[in-house]
């Protein structure tokens, strides 16, 4: 992006001379809307639940030639820490490097956001607070005296609206502005009488010292002090005034908590806030109606968390959505499929080197195609996903299911990165986040690969639409996820029991207000995640395919093909002409470096009913579960049965048999996520130990299960 | 010990409430937040303090969870949780 006025580029590092702003504020308040829109682009993902933004995010633009640099922090109600987030967050606010905070705060919700912005105010350090949605306070009836606001807190107020774009010149020109000014404006909130008692005078004694600390007044230091800000009194401490500030800080403490009635300066300190905030509210905030989007919100509660209607209605959406996701996917699917056939014939009849043509139609366009032929199912997975993101159900849906989970051990919230999961794995491991017990994190994480990811997706609408009839594949969809789902909750409550003993941590999270979804946003969110997906399928997943083809035709087996030729030669009828190619075919599979591989670690998936082909399938997911198809694309193509154009569905149905696919489903379901997830599994759990114990987890859980699976099938349906 | 004597009697005779005892639709004021560090500091970050009126809103199957109303917020907390929460009916 440049700025074609002033030709400034943006820089290749990061804000290089530019505006550093620090971007804080509390869950759901639209903080990264409103970087979306100041930045123009749609740089990050936006969500309506806390977890969207785990770690802070950086976004680079211009605006009327000034470079501004924003980090997003995670959306927290207080920096004093409670999740892992909340940590990031201080961490930042506290030792980072930035030039002013922007506090986005949800004007329809001032009061409990002011909560936040009174703790910030106490950083002392450059602040602007926007006033965000105030679209939907106006529709509420609520109107706010800005100047009065500007007059209390002693920080610059904008308005905005980051859904409408509103005010976002506004906002950026008074960043700018307050940024390159030499003074920094000065917090003005009054405490209560007995608190600022004890202020003032600690404040005196400073004045007659003639003490000094950054650009701190000498009023702001009092109050750090007697917060007892750590961070202060670390820097204060080898100051020889303190040995005269110590016993009057003691006894001005005493005398607060005489006034409070408690000795905990935290909650004190929370108590003061709330204070301000009520009064802040009363005396800026006009309304004279109850909020309309607050009282629909209550009354869509009302269905949706019903005692009876609430659960129900949940698995309806859910088995709706993936009842969507495959008899939707289906129809664009045929054509995509027919479209990938016809090409790589048409290809193919261009090339005159057999070697060339069998790498370009069966190894990149076979396995390519097999992983692109999934992108309509995947476009609508997100499509939900997103939905549920957004809307704010996803809360909703946690309050439903915390009793439930309770129960396995889990946490209601761990909902939340287990539905992402379902997306994929790697920010679902991220979103564990927002979990603040570690023991609880563990288990979410460890089960978290049991929620069957988008990549997985191909694999199971391959093989249910390969073995089952078209009524049924939706319903087996469900089933599998669903399944994935309670083998987790089981395998959750075994860890719980066994491994990770010790106390739950208490549940008390915000319901946001329902919102109507944007369509930009979901567009945004489904269009990455479907560019990413492509764009794996163009890079990682073709190079794939090239390696698997090169490791299924070479090395070359002379005596066998020399062998087989002779026999072609002399054989008489056409009918056993084309048998002995097929088993020349065959036998030179087997004989490549991908056969002797399969070969070796077919003993090991010989139990579950997998020949060699499945299970170098499975070996290669490894990589990436896309892989799996893309590999059973190849290696059927080659072996194919006769050379007609039939798609891999139909390969896979004339193959094998119910029990492997069911067995393979399975597996597939269960065992270690692919690379990519697994490497932040193992910097999400802490250290290579973790990743070998989620190893042997799923890969015992995988085996085992599917050797009872395909058992019980064997028993059910024969051979 | 005093005290837990006169809590009791408070309980028995219905001016001291515990918030999970609160039936749907009904409004109370805190009064105690029985709480150590950090849950009591997040229950004080959504503005759970003493002097707070909360509503309740809704409870899903057995009160395992109940959704209340403070200052606007509407709050999910576990039965646990809200057993911590003393209040008076207004």
């Amino acid at each position: 992006m440049s700025c074609s006025s002033c030709k400034i580029e943006t820089p290749k590092e990061y804000g290089v001379g530019a505006v550093k702003i620090a971007l804080a504020g509390q869950p759901n308040v639209g903080k990264s809307m409103l970087i979306n829109a100041m930045s123009g682009g749609n740089r990050v993902k936006v969500g309506n639940f806390s977890g969207v933004t785990v770690d802070k995010m950086e976004v680079c633009f211009e605006h009327h030639c000034h470079l501004f640099d924003l980090i997003d922090l995670p959306g927290t109600y207080s920096i004093d820490g409670f999740t892992k987030e909340e940590k990031v967050a201080r961490d930042f606010l506290l030792n980072g490097e930035y030039d002013l905070i922007l506090n986005v705060v949800d004007a329809t919700n001032l009061q409990r956001n002011l909560l936040l912005t009174t703790e910030l105010l106490e950083l002392n350090k450059k602040m602007v607070l926007a006033l965000n949605m105030m679209d939907e306070a106006e529709a509420d009836g609520i109107k706010i005296d800005k100047e009065q606001l500007e007059k209390i807190l002693g920080v610059k107020v904008v308005f905005v609206s980051a859904k409408r774009g509103e005010g976002i010149d506004e906002l950026l020109d008074t960043m700018h502005e307050i940024a390159e000014s030499s003074q920094r404006a000065h917090s003005r909130l009054i405490y209560s009488d007995p608190l600022e008692e004890e202020i003032i005078k600690v404040r005196k004694f400073l004045d007659e010292k003639g003490f000094s600390y950054r650009d701190w007044t000498n009023r702001e230091v009092a109050i750090g002090l007697l917060f007892e800000q750590e961070k202060l009194y670390k820097e204060l401490h080898d100051n020889p005034i303190m040995i005269e500030l110590y016993p009057m800080i003691r006894e001005a403490l005493e005398h607060i908590y005489t006034h409070h009635e408690t000795k905990d300066i935290k909650e004190i300190r929370a108590n003061e806030h709330a204070a301000i905030a009520r009064g802040v509210a009363l005396e800026v905030v006009q309304q004279n109606q109850a909020p309309n989007s607050l009282t629909l919100t209550q009354k869509i509660d009302s269905i949706l968390l019903n005692k009876y209607l609430g659960i129900p209605i949940f698995l309806f959406m859910m088995w709706a959505l993936f009842w969507l996701t495959f008899e939707f996917g289906n129809i664009p699917m045929e054509y995509i499929d027919a479209a990938i056939t016809a090409f790589g014939d048409f290809v193919g009849g261009y090339i005159v080197d057999d070697e060339i043509r069998s790498l370009i139609v069966d190894g990149i366009i076979a396995g390519v195609g097999a992983v692109l032929l999934f992108l309509p199912n995947i476009v609508i997975l997100y499509i939900g996903i997103a939905l549920l993101e957004t809307t704010g159900y996803m809360s909703r849906v946690a309050f439903l299911l915390d009793g439930f989970f309770h129960k396995f051990g889990l946490h209601g919230k761990s909902f939340i990165p287990l539905v992402t999961g379902f997306g994929c794995t790697v920010p679902a491991y991220m979103a564990a986040r927002t979990l603040k017990s570690e023991k609880d994190r563990l288990i979410t994480l460890f089960i978290l690969g049991f929620m069957s990811c988008g990549a997985r997706l191909p694999v199971y609408v391959l093989f249910t639409g390969a073995f089952f009839s078209e009524a049924v594949a939706g319903n087996m969809l469900f089933l599998i996820y669903i399944l994935g789902a309670l083998i987790g909750l089981v395998m959750a409550k075994l860890l719980r029991i066994f491994v990770f003993k010790g106390e739950d941590e208490p549940f008390v999270m915000e319901m946001p207000k329902y919102r109507l979804p944007s369509f930009k946003l979901i567009w945004h969110t489904v269009y990455s995640n479907a560019a990413s997906y492509l764009k794996k399928a163009g890079t990682f997943i073709l190079l794939a395919s090239v390696l698997i083809w090169f490791a299924s035709n070479y090395p070359k087996n002379e005596s066998i093909v020399e062998e087989y030729s002779k026999k072609i030669e002399l054989a008489k009828s056409k009918e056993e002409k084309e048998k002995l190619v097929l088993k020349l075919q065959a036998k030179e599979l087997e004989s490549s470096y991908l056969g002797q591989i399969g070969k070796f670690s077919e003993p090991f998936f010989a139990p579950l009913g997998f020949d060699w082909r499945l299970s170098v399938a499975l070996e290669s997911g490894l990589a990436a579960k896309e892989v799996i198809v893309s590999t059973l694309g190849v290696l059927y193509s080659i072996g194919k049965v006769d050379q007609t154009s039939s798609s891999l569905k139909e390969t896979l149905a004339k193959n094998l048999n119910i029990p492997t696919a069911l067995s393979f489903i399975v597996f597939v379901m269960l065992y270690l996520p692919c690379f990519a997830a697994s490497s932040v599994f193992t910097k999400e759990a802490g250290g290579f130990k973790y990743f070998v114990y989620l190893f042997l987890f799923t890969t015992t859980t995988a085996w085992l299960l599917s050797f009872i699976t395909y058992r019980v099938a064997l028993a059910i349906f024969g051979s | 010990m005093i005290i837990i004597i006169i809590f009791k009697i408070m309980l028995e005779n219905g001016v001291c409430l515990k918030l999970s005892e609160l039936k749907k639709h009904q409004e109370a004021r805190v009064v105690r937040v029985d709480a150590e560090g950090e849950l009591k500091q997040r229950l004080a970050s959504f503005g759970l303090i003493r002097g707070a009126i909360v509503k309740i809103i809704d409870c899903s199957i057995r009160k395992s969870t109940i959704e209340i109303m403070v200052d606007n917020t509407l709050l999910a907390l576990r039965k646990q949780e809200a057993e911590k929460i003393e209040v008076e009916k207004i």
